[in-house]
């Protein structure tokens, strides 16, 4: 035992204990599915042995009448040559007959017999019986007979038949077949649920040591997949997907704490050098009093940038997704321009701008305005005065754009690649005050709302475009009342 | 007026209730949720300022809710750290009346609780707003100071409105972009004075008493004096 034992790797010790462990047993998907498996396997072969009897049987049957029959004729023929000529035919067949499987029996009107290989006339057989089936004996062996009587002229009575044993020794085998069927299919049921059980392991085993090694910390672990397309695959590919997801959005936590830890800094030493500085040295109430609300202002500032931080964060982590509606752009960009034509009048600048009148998108209002009120806010601020600045937005298929272009000095092609990243602030900027992460929040804005930000040279200036999926029948939302 | 206030950090409790003292409120403090609501339900206050996070079991929302259900109609303002758009639809939606985040400045609180205390007397609908020989029509939409018509685009009539329906209040910058534009989100250009200065052009300009005052670090302020 010892050494059969030793025989059989531990790991394949470990398979059949888990297998055959009655409580691990129904909790293997593998092993369910193989007993389904089995269950269905029994009731084919069930539904293929009655089948095969039904047909083989039915057609020895036919194969013995149609023999009868044709035996038959030919006696009966013969009979119109006298009931000698009918006895002579009868014991040459049987001579002939090397299977020793014909039957033939002929009597006289008191049933006594005349010839054939039959000793008696059987009993079971009266004169209103055409076709039976009767058991016979032989030469002392038993069997069964299919037999047809024939009322010949004369008061002769003859029997023709077939010694259908053969037809009962394959109920014998289908039997046998049956009885040892549950066996097999038990067997092959359990072949079948450690194949099934074993395809399953290799495949999920995958996809549990990629997900374990990812919550251990191994970000960049991802499942194989085959590229064979199928389901696996496509399993395989979702749950990529949301890896993918995940370690952005880790990503994206990482660079808010990088940017509270580095960038926040700053102005938060700027404010606390301001305070210290006024302790020590105010001469004057006066002074005390400015040095505190620039304090303040530079507090308000971080908490500016705070609150721009952490809504860029909502944003990308799509939590804002729920508050999506229908949204109609055209008003919406239209109010913005509005607001804004003032502002740029003042700054010496014009604001022009170019908006259908109906634009629907399915997105987050609040969203929308803050992003163009951002872009606007930039082109404000970099466009030298006499400058024009350009509203524009339009749909052309299934995206819907927003743009901004300003003539200011633009961003220089090394930068528009980072010119989205926190707080990523171009040599140009670096002068004007602002956080950067305006066109960070613009970007969010954009992805939130499945579309993308691109920022062009607008020869001289920035076009910054909000490019969008619009709002067309096929995405659009269910209607609710 | 009597103001409530339910806040449970002490400094930032004392530094609201000295401030609304200062400018001649009747102040009650309450520092957990549960006796928060026991002085809400029991007297009569014209606000309530209501922090969302609360000890003592009963939480602002909660608070709020088992107010409103008993008809109790008090204007609140939520002040609350959490300031996630979710979360100012949340405060809104269980019968809040205003919602700011910490942190705040006393001024902006000071401007949106007396807005609110002047909201809740004058519910009845109004035809005419008046302020001195400023004069709103607010069915055929026209305005007239000292029997003279004045021509306003229809944002300039919106944020005269504004201003006439919070006269002798401090109304912030915030408040007229929530109010006047309905944007909750803060500009980082002057938008809101480009605006205001267009409407003093037209409404102050010609005349030799200003209406509009710039009221420091707060806001504005539509003053007959």
């Amino acid at each position: 035992m010892a050494e059969q034992l030793k025989w059989l790797s531990r790991r394949a010790r470990m398979d059949i204990w888990l297998v055959f462990h009655p409580q691990t047993l129904m909790r293997s998907a593998g092993v369910r599915f193989g007993l389904i498996y089995a269950g269905l396997f029994a009731l084919s072969a069930v539904a293929l042995t009655a089948f095969l009897w039904w047909s083989t049987a039915g057609l020895l049957d036919r194969q013995t009448e149609t023999a009868i029959n044709a035996d038959a004729q030919g006696l009966v023929e013969r009979f119109l040559d006298g009931p000698n000529a009918l006895v002579e035919t009868i014991q040459d067949r049987l001579a002939a007959n090397v299977d020793d499987d014909a039957i033939y029996l002929l009597a006289d009107s008191n049933l006594r017999p005349i010839a054939g290989n039959l000793e008696l006339w059987p009993k079971m057989v009266t004169s209103d019986v055409e076709w039976t089936e009767i058991p016979i004996d032989r030469a002392g062996v038993r069997g069964l007979a299919r037999i047809r009587q024939f009322v010949l002229p004369g008061g002769y009575h003859l029997l023709v038949g077939r010694d259908v044993q053969a037809r009962a020794q394959l109920r014998r085998i289908l039997g046998d077949a049956l009885i040892w069927a549950p066996s097999i299919v038990v067997a092959l049921g359990v072949a079948g649920a450690l194949a099934v059980r074993s395809l399953f392991r290799i495949t999920i085993n995958d996809v549990a040591a990629t997900a374990a090694a990812f919550s251990r910390g191994d970000l960049t672990r991802r499942v194989r997949v085959t590229g064979m397309g199928d389901e696996f695959d496509r399993l395989a590919e979702e749950i990529n997907n949301m890896l993918d997801r995940v370690a952005s959005l880790m990503d994206g936590v990482r660079q808010v704490s990088n940017a509270i830890a580095h960038d926040l800094r700053t102005p938060i030493t700027r404010a606390r050098a301001r305070l210290e500085d006024a302790g020590r040295s105010a001469r004057s109430e006066a002074d005390l009093h400015a040095a505190i609300e620039r304090a303040q202002s530079d507090l308000d500032g971080i908490v500016a940038v705070f609150q721009a931080l952490l809504r860029i964060s909502e944003i990308e982590a799509g939590a804002r997704r729920s508050a999506f509606a229908r949204v109609d752009l055209g008003p919406l960009l239209f109010d913005l321009a509005e607001l804004y034509t003032a502002a740029a009048e003042e700054n010496g600048q014009v604001l022009v701008h170019d908006i259908p009148p109906i634009l629907p998108i399915f997105g987050d209002r609040d969203m929308l305005q803050q992003a163009v009120a951002n872009l606007l806010d930039n082109a404000l601020k970099f466009s030298p005065p006499g400058s024009t600045i350009r509203l524009a937005a339009g749909a052309s298929g299934r995206m819907l754009e927003i743009s901004v272009s300003d003539q200011g000095p633009g961003i220089p092609p090394e930068d528009r690649a980072r010119a989205t990243e926190r707080f990523f602030r171009g040599e140009t900027a670096r002068s004007t005050p602002g956080s950067g992460l305006g066109l960070s929040l613009v970007q969010a804005v954009a992805v939130l709302h499945g579309g993308t930000l691109r920022l062009e040279d607008n020869r001289p200036g920035l076009r910054a475009v909000m490019s969008m999926p619009a709002l067309t029948a096929a995405n659009a939302p269910p209607f609710h009342s | 007026m009597r103001i409530l206030v339910v806040e449970d950090d002490k400094d930032v409790a004392g530094f609201v209730v000295k401030g609304l003292k200062e400018t001649g409120h009747v102040v009650e403090h309450a520092d957990n949720g549960r006796d928060g609501l026991f002085l809400a339900a029991s007297e009569n206050f014209d606000a309530i300022v209501l922090d969302r996070m609360l000890p003592g079991g009963v939480d602002g929302l909660r608070l709020l809710e088992t107010l409103r259900a008993q008809g109790n109609q008090t204007p609140v303002l939520f002040l609350s750290a959490m300031a996630q758009v979710d979360d100012r639809v949340r405060g809104l939606k269980a019968g809040g009346d205003d919602y700011m985040t910490k942190p705040f400045a006393f001024s902006e609180l000071l401007a949106r609780v007396e807005a609110l205390t002047r909201r809740g007397k004058t519910d009845a609908p109004q035809t005419k707003l008046t302020a001195s020989d400023l004069e709103m029509d607010l069915l055929s939409r026209s305005v007239r100071r000292a029997g003279q018509k004045i021509d306003l685009q229809p944002r300039e009539f919106r944020l005269l409105e504004y201003l006439l329906r919070h006269a002798g209040q401090v109304v912030t910058r915030t408040m007229l972009l929530e109010g006047v534009w309905d944007y909750h989100f803060d500009p980082q250009t002057n938008v809101i004075d480009v605006h205001v200065s267009r409407l003093r052009q037209k409404v102050d300009k010609p005349f030799p008493t200003p209406l509009i005052h710039t009221v420091r670090n707060a806001g504005y302020m539509l003053r007959a004096d």
